[in-house]
């Protein structure tokens, strides 16, 4: 079968080029969100443009769309070539393609219709729910179909990684939205109360954990390596990563609902997991940085593998900053503040945004066999990227803090000092610094994109052969 | 008798031995080998590398 000698590359392709597109169009509706919150009146009063609507549909787009996209095109880029073998089947893969893209436009059809489950992160309604259901199933399929056919002995950990985040979004996402539908685009959430409220950070800080976390790490243990030309610093630190990372993030997401109808010895456990997950982060940011270690020139000459190198440094500064925020008496402070906001931005634009750019630039020249058009216009890109994160995520936790203590404070009679709006008043400077982070992160990707569209344009796809493996097992 | 107790007992004890044997088992020397040869498999196929020429200079 000639069919069986070239990787199926066609899918990563479509998945790659569809990343780019996503990201800008998930960072744009962001920075016109943060526009609207330094300035209401851009929300031009139509209800379809308030920041209610609009907000759902950047976290959607950012995470399902762009983030989902570079996952599922790396995930079969990165286990064809470790298993030396073509995708379990083109055909499915091509549905996983097309499925994923119809659920995107259906999410940013029904979102600003005011449709939602209004469950953070999984806010699609019932009819989406089991269409993501039935793309992921198949995306099962062909990963686990393509592993089970492998050509080498070993399954290489990128690869459980990839594995692990199929799995656990499969059981979150069918766990999580358990509804009861009343009518077409309308339905209730099958769990009451205060157990609604859990199984949704259940869902919550495990879409942090297994989408956000085990998925790029699926690709920082590929990638990383790769562009360094090096194998990972450490296998069996790999190893006892996966497992410590799986072992301790089921547990922690009671940390989202501090002072809440949860029983408090629930709330105790997911604080003192929380805590516990420094560890197996920070073997993974260890395992991932030292990968460079005796090549460190690198980090000078390569903008990509800086790239990469400063996302994980970013990943070990947010799973630091994570574990500290879930302590009570921090969450106490930090809890419903901007602080948060910027939190997650250290992950999503430092972590999750620059590993995936990192990815991008090394697979799309090869995808298309170019060499890339501008390595200057990479360090362009990178130096945006990183002045507009360190902007968003200052501002943030600067106002953050601010409100946190402008909330707290009483006088000695025991009134409060600040009434709500004034705390609104004084988070306006900030609001306006996040949105001019969010310009020049943006801008960046547009950088990116130019650059990549000036390597691949009038490029022939390549099918690339699958070479044997080195090792007989 | 108080079973749940006892199950949560159990099952702790459970998961930190499955655990602490999985860091056994990769830090014993026999898995040394296949380790590395694991570890090289990103690093194996000759896909063309754009960049390649530039960083090894």
């Amino acid at each position: 079968m000639a069919e069986q000698t070239t990787y199926n590359d066609k899918v990563v392709r479509q998945f790659a080029i569809m990343t780019i597109v996503w990201g800008i169009v998930g960072m744009a509706v962001g920075v016109f969100i943060a526009a609207q919150l330094a300035w209401p009146a851009l929300n031009f009063d139509i209800p379809w443009l308030t920041f209610s609507r609009l907000r759902p549909l950047h976290t959607n787009a950012v995470i399902f769309a762009f983030g989902g996209s570079a996952l599922i095109g790396t995930s079969y880029y990165v286990v064809q070539r470790t298993c030396h073998v073509r995708l379990f089947s083109d055909k499915l893969a091509a549905f996983t393609f097309w499925g994923w893209q119809a659920i995107i436009v259906a999410a940013a059809i029904t979102l600003p219709l005011g449709i939602t489950t209004s469950k953070e992160y999984a806010e699609l309604e019932w009819p989406i729910d089991l269409a993501i259901t039935v793309v992921w199933v198949a995306y099962a399929i062909v990963f686990f179909g393509t592993i089970a056919k492998r050509r080498v002995k070993h399954i290489y950990v990128a690869n459980w990684f990839y594995g692990a985040f199929i799995l656990t979004i499969a059981l979150l996402h069918v766990v999580n939205s358990a509804e009861v539908p009343a009518g077409l685009w309308k339905s209730y959430s099958v769990y009451p109360g205060a157990i609604d409220a859990m199984v949704q950070w259940w869902y919550g800080h495990n879409a942090v954990g297994f989408f956000l976390t085990a998925g790029f790490l699926g690709m920082m243990y590929y990638f990383i390596p790769k562009q360094a030309g090096r194998p990972v610093y450490s296998y069996r630190l790999s190893i006892v990563h996966f497992w410590a990372l799986i072992f301790t993030y089921m547990w922690a997401g009671p940390h989202h609902l501090h002072y809440t109808a949860l029983p408090d010895w629930a709330s105790s456990l997911g604080m003192v997991f929380s805590l516990i997950l420094l560890a197996p982060s920070w073997g993974g940011m260890i395992n991932g940085v030292m990968t460079l270690s005796g090549a460190w020139e690198k980090l000078r000459t390569d903008p990509i593998i800086r790239f990469l190198v400063v996302s994980v440094a970013f990943y070990g500064m947010s799973t630091f900053e994570g574990p500290m925020m879930s302590i009570k008496t921090v969450n106490a402070l930090s809890h419903y503040t901007d602080w948060t906001i910027g939190h997650v931005h250290s992950g999503a634009l430092g972590w999750n945004a620059l590993v995936t750019f990192g990815s991008m630039y090394f697979l799309i020249p090869r995808l298309f066999g170019r060499e890339i058009y501008s390595l200057r216009l990479v360090e362009w890109h990178f130096w945006m990227a990183t002045i507009g994160i360190v902007l968003y995520i200052t501002s943030m936790w600067v106002s953050g803090i601010m409100q946190g203590l402008m909330w707290r404070a009483v006088n000695p009679d025991g009134t409060l000092t600040y009434s709500f709006v004034e705390s609104v008043q004084a988070m306006h400077p900030f609001y306006v610094t996040r949105f001019l982070g969010g310009v020049i992160f943006l801008a960046g990707l547009f950088v990116m994109a130019f650059n990549l569209w000036k390597t691949v344009a009038g490029a022939r796809s390549v099918e690339a052969r699958i070479p044997e493996p080195a090792t007989a097992h | 008798m108080n079973w749940i107790g006892i199950y949560d007992g159990v099952f702790t004890l459970f998961c930190m031995s499955v655990f602490i044997g999985v860091g056994v088992w990769a830090w014993s020397a026999k898995q040394k080998q296949s380790f590395e040869e694991a570890a090289r498999l990103p690093l194996e196929d000759d896909d063309p590398t754009p960049m390649g020429k530039e960083n090894e200079a």
